[in-house]
């Protein structure tokens, strides 16, 4: 089977599921006759026509909520957001409405809101952000954020077909530069479990998206130059977190790094070192550390996004710290 | 009445749609706006009582709006609406006990003690809760009616928004996007001249709301919202237009918020003898009943005997609603997926961890509407 790229990985999973069930549609801007800003929808309308693939208005409040009111009537809206930064403007519309669906109304909202996510690609303030920690703090809502062509695959089955909102990351970065061959048949990948991606038992980097590809580079680099076994466990799921996996890891190697292009305060990284801190304390010989994004928004110029977002030397230098303690 | 600068909707046949309605139908009318007032008038003794554990909110003045709407439906329509529609969701199937019961907190409200006042829903019978950010159900709707045309169904939806809501980003969008893809909806601004303590002229600088439905390429209509019949007709015509698949009306209903935002506002906004005039000379209830008994020849006594039959109803709800308990501490962490069924309690509380596998979702959670049989 011929290798597909992690962005034709998504809309292989866009086009099985609109295949497999046609309460299946997609909605967003320039999704349809364009294809999409990034093209990740091309080919969509030509096969279901305009009905199931819905060219919209601007409007990120007016599709999200008109995806939500579809979904109470049984339907199974993708959502696509043109960059993940405009979910800013349904903020409002998925936490206070979609999230809290089910809760307080039993309205069922099952539903997707994906779209491309991340810097790395001078895209500058608006075309560049992680939004995830908002919403990975609204009970009622799931996040994923996938760093691999399989998992992209399959977690957007598992998305579509999950009973509530899923929110999915895409890294933009990652579009057109990674590559996999797509395991065969029906390949979901279910959401909440992490994924380990390199084994090592003197140290674990906890990280997703497509600092998993920054770590993996450093776990080689420190392996080759220290001698350390880095193990490097890829999150997938945001909400729900791994917490099983992240156990397993920080008990095996004892020491942990957490790392994310998001920035710093409030960052999913302080909740992974807290969990971390509340279920294996005593089995810690060095203190959680954290590689992050500068607490900036992020600039456009290479020689300001370099610095501001976390790179695989500073991803080195922090795990020597941890080793080293 | 203000002259709409927008293109009214037209009526099929120089027949009013209210002509057809039948002499029971028009008592029918009646009855749900004094279900709605009597039903609120027993609210405020609860709440004065304390029983009713958060805040109350009225809709004294705004029955006709809500039940002569409401009624212009199918059963199989859906509607979405506000916090002073208690009579619009009466009509499609809500029932006083659920009322009472959602209001007080009780274990078997409909939300199970989760939501508050009139915020909740039931797509089976046809009407889905708001959510306080107000605007919200637009959209939503729009996405409802979406689904009806995708699927080719016959039927249609009706949201409701308040003058002060127009003012939302989630309005426009929404409004804009259903008339784009031609959902069969029907939106409904009422205009009862306050939004909380800010009077219209605050909130737009448009003559009319009405005047809005020119922009987004809809047809608009105004009417009397306290005509509990010029409501049902407007009405009637924009669900006959949508259900031909002619797509969006824009209705602008006059009527006015007598009581305040909720029952603590004591309305110290509001120009002194505005509410007591509203009160003594355009009270809906009031002029239905003269219309009631001067143009469809109904008897005092019918009217009288409606009374009476909803002061029952209202007794008897109160009575079934007061006698059920509050949730389970517990209950709070069920039901925020549906995988996983439930959260667990934090480590910090005592026996946390024992009750924790021990609580599983009861069977029939998320499926209320089962209950509807019992909340009867």
């Amino acid at each position: 089977m011929a290798e597909v790229t992690y962005l034709e990985a998504i809309r292989e999973a866009l086009f099985e599921e609109m295949e497999r069930d046609k309460d299946v549609f997609c909605i967003g801007e320039d999704i349809g006759a364009y294809g999409g800003a990034f093209k990740v929808t091309e080919g969509l309308l030509a096969k279901y026509g305009e009905e199931r693939v819905i060219d919209s208005p601007i409007s990120e409040i007016g599709i999200v909520g008109a995806a939500a009111g579809a979904a109470h009537m049984g339907m199974r809206p993708v959502v696509e957001m043109q960059f993940i930064d405009f979910i800013a403007n349904a903020y409002d519309m998925l936490t206070n409405y979609v999230a809290t669906a089910r809760y307080r109304a039993f309205l069922p909202c099952p539903m997707v809101v994906r779209g491309p996510s991340g810097g790395y690609v001078r895209g500058g303030p608006f075309h560049s952000q992680n939004p995830e920690a908002g919403f990975v703090h609204t009970p009622g809502l799931k996040v994923v954020y996938p760093a691999t062509a399989e998992d992209a695959k399959g977690l957007m089955k598992a998305a579509i077909r999950d009973d509530d909102c899923v929110l999915f990351f895409e890294h933009k970065y990652l579009y057109r530069r990674i590559k996999a061959e797509m395991p065969a048949g029906d390949h979901v990948v279910p959401i909440g479990k992490a994924r380990l991606a390199r084994e090592g038992k003197d140290l674990s980097i906890i990280t997703y998206a497509a600092t998993v590809w920054k770590a993996l580079e450093a776990a080689e680099q420190l392996e080759k130059e220290d001698g350390l076994s880095v193990e490097v466990l890829d999150l997938r799921s945001l909400a729900p977190l791994d917490d099983e996996a992240i156990q397993a890891t920080v008990r095996k190697t004892n020491r942990a790094l957490v790392v994310h292009e998001d920035t710093r305060t409030g960052g999913l990284a302080g909740e992974i070192a807290a969990r971390i801190n509340e279920s294996s304390f005593a089995w810690l010989d060095a203190p959680v550390l954290r590689v992050t994004a500068h607490d900036v928004p992020l600039p456009y110029a290479p020689s300001l996004e370099d610095y501001v977002l976390p790179q695989t030397t500073d991803i080195v230098r922090a795990a020597r710290t941890v080793a080293a303690y | 009445m203000p002259r709409s600068a927008t293109k009214a909707v037209k009526p099929r046949s120089s027949k009013a749609s209210h002509e057809t309605l039948s002499r029971e139908q028009l008592l029918d009318l009646y009855y749900w706006m004094r279900l709605t007032r009597t039903l609120e008038e027993r609210l405020v003794a609860l709440y004065r009582q304390t029983k009713v554990v958060g805040g109350l909110f009225r809709s004294l003045g705004q029955e006709a709006d809500a039940v002569g709407s409401a009624y212009a439906l199918e059963r199989r329509d859906i509607l979405s609406p506000l916090i002073r529609n208690l009579g619009a969701m009466l009509v499609k199937g809500a029932t006083p006990v659920e009322i009472l019961k959602q209001y007080m907190a009780k274990a078997d409200s409909p939300t199970r003690g989760r939501e508050l006042n009139i915020h909740f829903g039931d797509t089976d019978r046809g009407f889905i809760g708001q959510i306080s950010p107000l605007g919200d159900m637009v959209p939503v709707m729009a996405g409802v009616t979406l689904t009806f045309k995708m699927r080719k169904q016959d039927r249609v939806g009706l949201v409701y928004i308040g003058d002060g809501a127009t003012s939302t980003g989630a309005f426009h969008e929404g409004i804009n996007f259903a008339a784009v893809q031609r959902c069969p909806l029907v939106v409904i601004v009422e205009n009862n001249g306050y939004a909380y303590s800010t009077p219209t002229a605050k909130q737009t600088a448009a003559k009319q709301f009405v005047d809005k439905a020119v922009g987004y390429g809809v047809p608009g209509a105004q009417a009397d919202g306290n005509d509990v019949i010029a409501v049902y007709d407007v009405t009637k015509r924009a669900v006959d237009r949508a259900r031909s698949g002619e797509g969006v009306t824009l209705i602008e209903l006059m009527t006015y918020r007598r009581k305040g935002h909720a029952e603590h506002d004591n309305q110290s906004y509001v120009p002194p003898g505005e509410i007591e005039r509203w009160e003594t000379e355009n009270d809906p209830i009031t002029r239905y009943i003269a219309r009631l008994t001067d143009e469809f020849e109904f008897s005092k006594a019918d009217v009288e005997a409606t009374d009476e039959r909803v002061r029952k109803e209202v007794d008897d709800a109160t009575d079934v609603a007061e006698r059920s308990g509050f949730p389970e501490a517990l209950d709070a962490l069920v039901g925020i997926y549906a995988d996983p069924p439930a959260e667990k309690p934090l480590w910090f509380r005592e026996g946390a961890s024992s009750v924790v596998d021990k609580h599983e979702r009861p069977e029939g959670w998320g499926v209320w509407s089962d209950k509807k049989a019992e909340n009867r």
